[in-house]
């Protein structure tokens, strides 16, 4: 059939139709109806920038999915072969205006998703609450202000201190809402990694390593942590729950807490961004 | 790997009794070299396991007799016992801490919030127990304490002091073995 | 020039007493204890290893010497010994060998099953010893996948005790990904690549022999681990962790090198046979796609496999020797074993996923009866995938505290990657296009490959993007991603290259409807199984748990469920292999699919010479449908005397 003067094969236009109707249908469900609920929430700042970046990704995969699934399908319909006779197909070895189109298109988007990528995790997720290392380099704003927590992961449980509070420890998290927060993880023994899900942060645990994530709570509540990397026997049991509380809360709980710890704090060594602790009798 | 038995605490529905004593070396088994926990059934038989059963929303009183010397917390932290009902005492006399270097093994259930250390043995001791189970005239300290149990469940409990002898970083063998230095508390 | 084919010679030691896999067995073990024995001299004396009711360094010895028991066993060493001894190099005359002297004159290998259980040379029984050896091994991978979701189905630990569910996992990982890294290219490189070619061997056939023959060794390793309380890393035995593990890990650390070993010959042996031997007329324009997959693929194992290598040595002395190449509190760095596992274990998924789109590009030509649609693009695609492959490793350390103005960079180059792999799904799409469409079962497998690795290869762009990865790292959506890819990907490719080549290496057909339900029942109950695995990581599920959160149980209810089917679709498989092949035996022809390809112009299975002469190509492998097209090669008067390799 001719479209605008050019020949067009009716298959592809029929492809291109079913495609389109489709992608109508999948990507605002995808952004108004899933995106809500992709992981992880909203939270805080950087779980909210995960889920829009999760969402994205969705909104852009589906269609490169249906497109692909559509064309495949299509053919294996329309071009079966019918009856037993091994018949040829068109003798077509290839088609240079198709495949420039495609290397440019696919490469276009890549591209597009590297960069908007870039631009989200450096930029405007600011680290989007991953770990960066002891040199973070995607600061959010406020981070000079930001209140450090340390995290310390070992076999087989989180502990947290706070080292602008007396370097006290404790084994229950909470963090005041609205602040910019920065977890300090580190080890002291094997690799273990800090997720806490609905706050959007995971920031791997390895001893020697000071390992910074950003994190601003926004909502109050409780968040689940879970360790993400295999430590050994009870790895899925290193959970618990945390807390986003508000800030005079925050400041009662911290007050609590060193009283209770008051008496181990001296025994626990001055704050220190990564430890390798040896027991007095070193059995190990 | 065979599950060790599970082994349930003596006393009443609302106030049960738990023993167990923790060794320097088994002495037996297929690691004879290994510290251990050993748990006594309420006939009062020694049984190398780590697989406790305790009622549901009770009191479970615990005594503890610890044979072995110390090794010293690598993480100070755990020196202070937590969710306990009332002090933890060892020898009679309430702690509110533990002097870190001096622990020897440590008792937690991090999912019920309990977590108290056993102090060590001195190493200069005399009559220090060599074969378990080892009984009350060898050189030992008593650690006894109560947590409160609540709904059904199995939580895991382990030994935070790294103990494992010869392993890196002192958590491998018996640190990740079910009967020696961790087990299953089954809340029925 | 006839060709007279001769008996060989007996040799001695024949039967149950010569070389093979018993002595193999018997050496090894042997040699084990030997080994055990040396270790436990040169451990005396040393601290460190007190206590600890494990001696590495006797383990390890353990394991290097019954290494050299299982290779002595196998005949490996007789050769170089003799020649050592003074003995003039071969004459391709004495008992075991084939090969055809350029008098054309033909030494039978010995027939009979006996060959499948030795040394051999001839690259046809070194792949079908390859598609026993990796099937077996696969399959008690597969055994182990049930065991984990049945322990998944209750969201405590019910049916394992913890440290035996770990040791699962990474006995499943582990076994997988050791005995699919050569998948298609031990069994189907080694089978047809020769063919294909217009070969009549493999440049290296010694080699070749030992690359399978180290196989089942390093499956015999791992499994070993069971014996002594398996590992707690995973299969991707982290630092420090392994460093603590109790023995098992020496046995996954052992066998991995093996694998790696025998990985780096492989390719070797294939880049060297497929630069050098082809026959005249086969251009690189003419080479069929098959042909250039594993030539991708074999720069991927020579490159990256000896990586590995370093990579666990460097473990086994910090497990045997005190030494803290990965300890930080001994100066040492977890992160370089993350680095360089990553750096070797990064192009190894593109060593289990380039074959298959070699077989799937190689089967979609002949069932929709067209030529290969964008065949430059195809090999672009794949090169270009095995070159950029190398670049992106950092990506499993997106979170781990590598330095943060890295990330961008990688992030790039990975989803960079995705272009080429793009190119091979155009090249799908192309030859589907006004095709003649037969719907066999290599074809369902083929289309289904295609299907999987769409949505196993784009969730891979989410893992991609940084902030996405710091929801997904870690948990069940990367467990989905690489089922998918790996799984879905390389596995259906192995079932359609399996049923698109089993009647020509075999000369048995097999029944068609028993593999139309394996497939069916495949392909659904793969997607069930998977799918909601990323569901599962989006929703709080870390991998390798057997604890996990209540309201997930539902989910891996089905999940399990569906895992059963799927690993019962494999029963049918075997099942269908034992039926066609011992029972039904029906003969297949020469070309039952109507291919152009070499490898089905000669009979089913091929002699041991392979070609009568080595044909003169004269045309591509793809051209269905193209008018007054030559045929493939010419065999007979054109065609070269052997002279001519």
């Amino acid at each position: 059939m001719e479209i605008a003067g050019q020949q067009v094969s009716r298959h592809g236009v029929r492809i291109v139709a079913i495609w389109a109707v489709l992608t109508a249908i999948a990507v605002p469900l995808i952004v108004l109806v899933l995106g809500p609920h992709l992981p992880p929430g909203k939270m805080s700042a950087e779980a909210s920038d995960q889920t829009s970046a999760n969402t994205v990704l969705t909104a852009v995969v589906a269609p490169i999915i249906l497109i692909v699934a559509v064309n495949i399908v299509y053919s294996l319909v329309v071009f079966r072969a019918r009856g037993d006779a091994i018949e040829d197909g068109a003798p077509i070895h290839g088609h240079a205006p198709t495949v420039l189109a495609w290397v440019l298109l696919t490469s276009v988007i890549v591209l597009a998703l590297a960069g908007w990528g870039s631009y989200t995790l450096v930029q405007s997720a600011r680290g989007a609450g991953g770990g960066q290392g002891p040199s973070p380099a995607d600061l959010p704003k406020g981070d000079r202000t930001a209140l450090p927590i340390q995290v310390i992961g070992q076999q087989w449980a989180w502990t947290f201190r706070f080292p602008t509070y007396n370097a006290f420890e404790s084994r229950q998290l909470e963090l005041p809402v609205g602040r910019v927060i920065a977890f300090h993880v580190t080890s002291l023994d094997v690799t273990h990694s800090f997720w806490a899900y609905e706050l959007g942060v995971k920031a791997d645990a390895v001893p020697g390593v000071d390992n910074v994530a950003f994190v601003t709570p926004r909502k109050l509540g409780s968040f689940n942590i879970r360790c993400a990397e295999l430590c050994g026997l009870w790895h899925g049991h290193m959970a618990l729950h945390g807390h986003v509380v508000s800030a005079s809360d925050f400041v009662t709980w911290v007050a609590e807490q060193k009283a209770a710890n008051a008496q181990i704090i001296p025994d626990l060594g001055p704050y220190q961004r990564v430890y390798f602790p040896e027991p007095k009798h070193r059995a190990g | 790997m065979v599950m060790p038995p599970a082994v349930a605490a003596s006393g009443t529905p609302g106030n049960a009794n738990l023993t167990l004593q923790t060794v320097a070396s088994i002495g037996f088994g297929p690691h004879p070299d290994w510290v251990s926990y050993l748990v006594k059934t309420p006939q009062g038989k020694w049984v190398h396991s780590t697989i406790l059963d305790v009622p549901a929303n009770s009191l479970i009183h615990v005594t503890i007799l610890q044979y072995d010397t110390a090794t010293g917390l690598r993480n100070p932290f755990w020196g202070l016992p937590e969710g306990t009902v009332g002090r933890a005492k060892v020898n009679g006399k309430a702690i509110p801490i533990l002097n870190p270097d001096l622990a020897s093994h440590t008792f937690a259930i991090p999912e019920l919030g309990v977590t108290v250390p056993l102090k060590g043995v001195a190493d200069k001791a005399k009559n220090q127990c060599s074969v378990a189970p080892c009984t009350l005239a060898e050189a030992h300290n008593t650690i006894t304490f109560t947590f409160r149990t609540g709904k059904r469940g199995t939580y895991r409990w382990q030994c935070f002091v790294p103990c494992a002898a010869g392993f890196i970083l002192g958590f491998g063998g018996p640190m990740q073995s079910l009967g020696y230095m961790d087990g299953l508390l089954h809340v029925v | 020039m006839t060709e007279t084919a001769i008996e060989a010679p007996r040799s001695r030691g024949r039967g149950l007493l010569g070389f093979n896999l018993l002595t193999a067995i018997v050496l090894g073990v042997g040699g084990f204890f030997f080994g055990a024995w040396i270790g436990g001299k040169m451990a005396v004396g040393h601290d460190y290893l007190i206590g600890t009711d494990q001696n590495d360094v006797g383990i390890f010895m353990g394991f290097l010497f019954g290494t050299i028991g299982w290779l002595a066993g196998l005949g490996f060493f007789n050769y170089p010994l003799a020649r050592l001894a003074g003995r003039p190099p071969l004459d391709w005359s004495s008992e075991d060998e084939m090969y055809v002297v350029p008098d054309a004159t033909i030494r039978q290998h010995e027939g009979g099953i006996g060959r499948y259980f030795r040394l051999t040379t001839d690259h046809k029984v070194v792949g079908i010893q390859y598609f026993f050896g990796v099937g077996i091994f696969f399959f008690i991978g597969g055994l182990n996948a049930m065991l984990i979701r049945t322990e998944l189905l209750t969201p405590h630990e019910k049916a394992w005790p913890a440290g035996q569910y770990i040791s699962l996992v990474g006995l499943h990982g582990t076994m997988m990904i050791m005995m699919t890294s050569a998948f298609i290219l031990g069994p189907f490189g080694n089978y047809f690549v020769p063919l294909m070619i217009g070969a009549r061997r493999l440049a290296f056939p010694r080699i070749e022999a030992l690359t399978f023959w180290l196989v089942p060794l390093a499956g015999l390793v791992l499994l070993s681990a069971i014996a002594w309380n398996g590992f707690p890393t995973g299969w991707t035995g982290y630092a420090p962790l392994q460093d603590q593990a109790r023995a098992g890990m020496d046995a996954y650390i052992f066998a991995f090198i093996l694998i790696a070993i025998s990985l780096a010959l492989v390719g070797l042996n294939l880049l060297t046979t497929i630069l050098t031997m082809r026959a005249p007329g086969l251009t690189w324009a003419r080479l069929p796609i098959f042909v250039w997959g594993v030539l991708a693929t074999a720069f991927l194992m020579v490159l990256a496999a000896p990586v590995l290598v370093a990579t666990m040595l460097m473990g086994m002395m910090d497990r045997a020797a005190n030494t803290s190449y990965y300890l930080a509190s001994g100066g040492g760095s977890p992160y370089l074993y993350e680095n360089l596992f990553w750096f070797f274990g990064h192009p190894e998924v593109y060593i289990l996923a380039l074959p298959g789109f070699g077989i799937v590009l190689e089967i979609l030509p002949v069932f929709s009866r067209k030529p290969l649609w964008g065949y430059r693009l195809a090999v672009a695609g794949m090169l270009g995938v095995a070159f950029l492959s190398f670049m992106v490793w950092q990506h499993h350390l997106f979170v781990s505290g590598i330095n943060a103005s890295l990330r961008p960079f990688y992030m790039l180059t990975t989803e960079l990657i995705s272009i080429p792999t793009g190119f091979i799904f155009l090249n799908a799409m192309g030859t589907l296009w006004r095709g003649r469409i037969r719907y066999t079962v290599p074809m369902l497998f083929a289309l289904a490959f295609f299907f999987n690795f769409l949505i196993g290869g784009l969730s891979g762009i989410f893992l991609s993007d940084v902030p996405s990865d710091v929801t997904t790292h870690g948990s069940y959506f990367v467990m989905a991603h690489f089922h998918y890819t790996i799984m879905g990907g390389l596995v259906f490719a192995f079932f359609a290259a399996t049923y698109y080549w089993l009647p020509k290496m075999t000369g048995v057909t097999l029944n068609e409807r028993l593999g139309k339900i394996h497939f069916w029942l495949m392909f659904v109950f793969f997607n069930l199984t998977f799918f909601p695995l990323f569901a599962a990581g989006f929703l709080d599920m870390p991998r390798r748990v057997s604890t996990y959160a209540p309201h997930l149980q539902t989910l891996n209810d089905f999940v399990s469920a569906s895992a059963y089917v799927l690993g019962f679709s494999m029963l049918i498989f075997i099942g269908n292999l034992i039926w066609s092949l011992v029972f039904v035996r029906q003969p297949a022809e020469t070309n039952p699919w109507f291919s152009r390809s070499l490898e089905w112009q000669v009979a089913s299975p091929p002699p041991v010479h392979n070609f009568d002469r080595i044909p003169v190509v004269m045309a591509g492998p793809y051209e269905y449908g193209v008018a007054n097209a030559p045929p493939v090669a010419d065999f007979g008067t054109g065609a070269v005397a052997v002279a001519g390799k």
